[in-house]
Order: C-alpha cells, then sequence, then structure tokens
C-alpha cells in the first residue's frame, strides 16, 4: 500500500492549515484547517485514493491512544480539581443532559419540517 | 534499591521508556474494555491514564520527563485530525441530503453546548482557566485540545472533560432521548455525536449503522463548528 504519499497529503493538509492559521492570525486550530483543505480537496476529486484512505482510517483507529500522553498531564491539574470540582462536575453532567436533549429536539423538528414525504421516518409518520 | 532508581531515571529520561509504558498502559487499558464488552465507563484512554499517573507517581518520575518522550505518539494528534476528513467525506451523502436540518441542529446544538458548560461553571464559580477549558468539551479530543490552548484554557484538562463528557453521553442519551420523545435515528444520532463525540458515537455504532452515520457526522462537523464558535463567543473571557 503507498504509506508515503498518504503521509505526504496529511502532513502537507497540516502544514499549510497552520500557515494559513499563522498568516491570518486565525482562533482555529491549524489541524483543523488542514482537515476542511483535505475534505474540499476530495469534493473536488471526487473520490478518496486507496492508500490515503487505509492509512487514515488505521490512523483514526488507533485515536484513543493519542490522547494518552496529554492526558496524563491531568496530574498537575489535582490542585484546580480539587478546588474546583463542584463548578467542574455540574458543568460537565449539565451540558451534557441540556446539549443532547436540545440538539435531539431541533434535528428531529428541522427533519419534520423539511420535506416530510422524502423519506421513510416522514412516510411511516404520514 | 539506588541503583535501580538511578536506572530508572537514565532510562525515563530517553524516549524509549515513556514510549514502551504508553504502549502497554495502552493495551492493558484496552484488553480491560474489551473484556467488559466495550461499556462505556472502562475507557480505555481514562484507564490508560491513570495506570499511567500511578507508575509516573509511584516512580517519582515527572509529567515534563514522561512528556519529552511520550510527544512522539502525541504528535501524530495533528495528522488523525486532518484524517477526520476522510469519514467527513464518506458521510456526504447524508449532508446533501438533509443540509439544511444539519446545518440548523449543528450550529445551534454547538453554541447551546459551549454556552451551557460556560454558563452552568462560571455560575458556580469556575476560575476562567477552568471555563475556557470546559468551553471545547463536546468536540473530538483532538480538536478540543487545540481549542482549548488557542483559548488560553488547560489542554490536558479538557482531555479528561472531553472524554468524561463522551462516556456520560454514551450512557445518558438513550434514556434521554426516550423521555422526551426523540425517536428519529438521524436527530438520536446526530445529538449524540454533537454532544459526545467519538465515545457517543461508538457507542451509536453498536445499535444501529444509520444513527451511527449520523453521529460519526456530527462529530467531524462540531469540531469544525466548536473550533470556528468558540472563539468568537467566548472573545470576553479570552485575556
Amino acid at each position: 500500500m503507498n504509506l508515503i504519499p498518504a503521509l505526504i497529503a496529511l502532513f502537507a493538509c497540516q502544514l499549510a492549515g497552520t500557515a494559513l492559521q499563522i498568516l491570518f492570525a486565525l482562533p482555529v486550530p491549524g489541524a483543523v484547517i488542514g482537515m476542511l483543505l483535505l475534505f474540499v480537496a476530495l469534493l473536488v476529486r471526487r473520490n478518496i485514493p486507496a492508500g490515503l484512505q487505509l492509512t487514515s482510517l488505521t490512523l483514526l483507529r488507533y485515536l484513543p491512544l493519542l490522547f494518552v500522553p496529554a492526558g496524563v498531564g491531568v496530574m498537575q491539574q489535582f490542585g484546580l480539581l480539587k478546588r474546583e470540582w463542584l463548578p467542574i462536575t455540574a458543568s460537565l453532567i449539565g451540558s451534557i443532559i441540556i446539549t443532547i436533549a436540545f440538539t435531539g429536539l431541533v434535528m428531529q423538528f428541522c427533519l419534520r419540517r423539511s420535506r416530510p414525504a422524502d423519506n421513510d421516518e416522514g412516510r411511516r409518520r404520514g | 534499591m539506588d541503583e535501580l532508581h538511578h536506572l530508572w531515571a537514565t532510562l525515563a529520561s530517553s524516549p524509549l521508556l515513556p514510549l514502551t509504558l504508553t504502549l502497554v498502559a495502552y493495551q492493558i487499558a484496552t484488553s480491560v474494555w474489551e473484556r467488559t464488552n466495550r461499556h462505556p465507563l472502562a475507557n480505555p484512554v481514562l484507564l490508560a491514564i491513570a495506570i499511567l499517573v500511578l507508575v509516573l507517581d509511584v516512580t517519582g518520575t515527572d509529567y515534563q520527563t514522561y512528556f519529552s518522550g511520550a510527544q512522539f505518539i502525541h504528535f501524530l494528534l495533528g495528522p488523525a485530525t486532518v484524517a477526520l476528513a476522510i469519514p467527513l467525506y464518506r458521510a456526504y451523502d447524508h449532508i446533501r441530503q438533509s443540509a439544511a436540518a444539519i446545518a440548523v441542529a449543528t450550529i445551534s446544538g454547538c453554541v447551546v453546548a459551549i454556552s451551557s458548560s460556560v454558563g452552568i461553571g462560571w455560575l458556580l464559580g469556575g476560575s476562567w482557566r477552568t471555563l475556557l477549558s470546559l468551553a471545547p468539551k463536546s468536540a473530538t479530543t483532538p480538536i478540543a485540545m487545540g481549542v482549548s490552548s488557542i483559548l488560553g484554557g488547560n489542554a490536558s484538562l479538557t482531555a479528561i472533560f472531553v472524554i468524561l463528557t463522551g462516556i456520560m453521553g454514551a450512557m445518558l442519551s438513550t434514556r434521554l432521548f426516550n423521555l422526551i420523545g426523540v425517536s428519529d435515528p438521524r436527530a438520536r444520532g446526530l445529538a449524540t455525536g454533537l454532544a459526545a463525540h467519538g465515545i457517543g458515537t461508538a457507542h451509536k455504532l453498536q445499535i444501529d449503522e444509520l444513527t451511527g452515520a449520523f453521529a460519526g457526522l456530527a462529530m467531524g462537523l462540531n469540531g469544525l463548528a466548536t473550533a470556528v464558535l468558540a472563539p468568537l463567543l467566548l472573545h470576553w473571557l479570552i485575556r
């Protein structure tokens, strides 16, 4: 499989994204701009090169491992977690419930309003 | 014992020991997760982090020493973030079919995710550093960490918040949807992926393919939305 061209594509997109971030002083991470660049490139190409697909999906399969080194840094934050456990816990629990409920209701409402006859869900409900 | 400690300290300052420790901890955590039938509470990242914190604490190794080696794994987060374009492109047909609904739900959901977490934390007296670390917590981890650093939060705290959010989202979402009457699988998927990123998405993929596809899609789009909207919404908090 063609690993090198795939890595070049991923690295080059991140590099270009980082360059754009610095040039225009954007508050968006360079890698996210790189993701957008690659997405647009795929839209233009209208397909995913086999090597890029395999390399990307392999990398994403191990994505959780990549968070570990930074996550271990929480050992330096135990003091803050102990001091601010209440706002943190309440914010995490409250926000996840509000966000899931709000987004689910808005999405369901929008789907029902927009051409309900075009999809199976709408047909089932008449 | 002194010699052993000296040997550990020498090895820990080269990348090999931190890298090996990280892989071993992740492997142990993953096999525990598999044994619990991939239960959200046995999240492998959280478990791997706990194992490593314990090992570093017991051996008296400081985080800088560990990270100077483990940064080679951390480095791959950037290219992996770029690679998120591939699943997003594969979901492109779904995006086109219900573009308006997805756009409205993603943008408004993203605003609600950021403002509810910052708002609740602020009401209860969280410091600005905590609030900025909480803000991007619904986005997928690599994006959330990048956004947190740019805002002036702490990327390690954000990583933990993101994972805890994902675990709660995976565990609560189905009950919550039944309670409030959200039955459309596309709405269920989108809401879970937006609020609870990869962990919620993985959970939804086990339930149903259409729900899982919309969860994955929402994870990618909300990562993008959070990166753009968080700095705009939190301008007043950033110093």
